[in-house]
């Protein structure tokens, strides 16, 4: 499974914020970690703030602090505000999608998709914190 | 700050009845047999050296319990430890008692030899999935399978 690039920045931008939320996070150096631009990532961050999930610091430098409730808000809950998870056409939408065959791989394909929403909502934002401090843990460099 | 801890013990027939309550409450269904027959299999003296049947209590009430026993080489596996039930009570929730509880059994587990706890649920139970998530669980090397036996 591969995510959209807004979904993605998305994630990071959470997770970024998320790991204090006490800390204002510039918007800047986040775009500059991710390379994405300042632009692209303000239509993102505005995004996560409409649904409540980041607020936005006025001022000289302009950051964001992450307002969720980190326990209880999952990956999924994020990636389904920029995509839709398992979407697929409609049956007759195309003239594959009519047919046996057509129907056949959709029905795999659909197992595979119930499977990506279980594990993005299975995620929180407090345990993918823990996995990512797991990752910088094992990718720190000896002592 | 820190959760204010319960103490677990093994299970006790008397308990039963809280037990089946704390079940209810989660799924909605009160299934006395089935859990009568549990406790005769897990709760018991009988079998207890891989079989671990335990419930939390806070101020002496029962807040939550968890089953699961020691397997050996199920679906080619090496032994490990699979936990089929847990469950806190709605008000108690939140404050580290199935954190407590799997740890506990988590120990037990390792007191048999084994190294890895697994367990299984229903894809769109996402409450008690985040819940293992959350206790660093991933998903294990497998992929659970049925068919309908009335096609």
């Amino acid at each position: 499974m591969r995510l959209q690039k807004n979904t993605s920045i998305a994630l990071c931008s959470i997770l970024e914020a998320a790991s204090d939320p006490a800390r204002q996070v510039v918007a800047a150096d986040v775009a500059e970690k991710y390379g994405v631009s300042v632009h692209h990532l303000a239509k993102v961050l505005r995004q996560l703030g409409r649904v409540g999930l980041l607020e936005s610091a006025r001022g000289v430098g302009g950051g964001y602090r992450f307002v969720g409730n980190a326990r209880r808000v999952t990956l999924l809950d994020v990636v389904e505000l920029f995509e839709d998870v398992g979407a697929r056409p409609a049956e007759g939408a195309t003239r594959e999608a009519a047919t046996d065959e057509g129907r056949g791989i959709a029905r795999v394909l659909a197992e595979i998709d119930e499977t990506a929403k279980a594990v993005l909502g299975s995620i929180t934002i407090a345990t993918m914190l823990r996995i990512v401090a797991r990752e910088r843990a094992s990718h720190a460099p000896p002592r | 700050m820190p959760a204010p801890t319960v103490r677990i013990r093994p299970a006790d027939r008397a308990d039963i009845g809280d037990i089946i309550d704390i079940d209810a409450e989660a799924t909605g269904l009160r299934k006395v047999d089935y859990w009568h027959e549990l406790f005769a299999r897990y709760g018991s003296a009988r079998g207890r050296q891989q079989r671990f049947f335990l419930v939390a209590l806070r101020d002496e009430r029962i807040v939550g319990f968890i089953v699961g026993e020691t397997r050996d080489w199920e679906f080619g596996s090496p032994p490990c430890g699979w936990v089929f039930g847990i469950s806190v009570r709605r008000t108690e929730r939140e404050s580290g008692v199935a954190s407590q509880l799997l740890a506990a059994i988590c120990e037990d587990f390792r007191r048999t030899g084994v190294t890895k706890v697994r367990t299984l649920l229903a894809r769109d139970d996402h409450l008690v999935m985040a819940f293992f998530r959350s206790q660093d669980m991933m998903a294990a090397p497998f992929i659970a399978l049925e068919r309908d036996l009335t096609e």
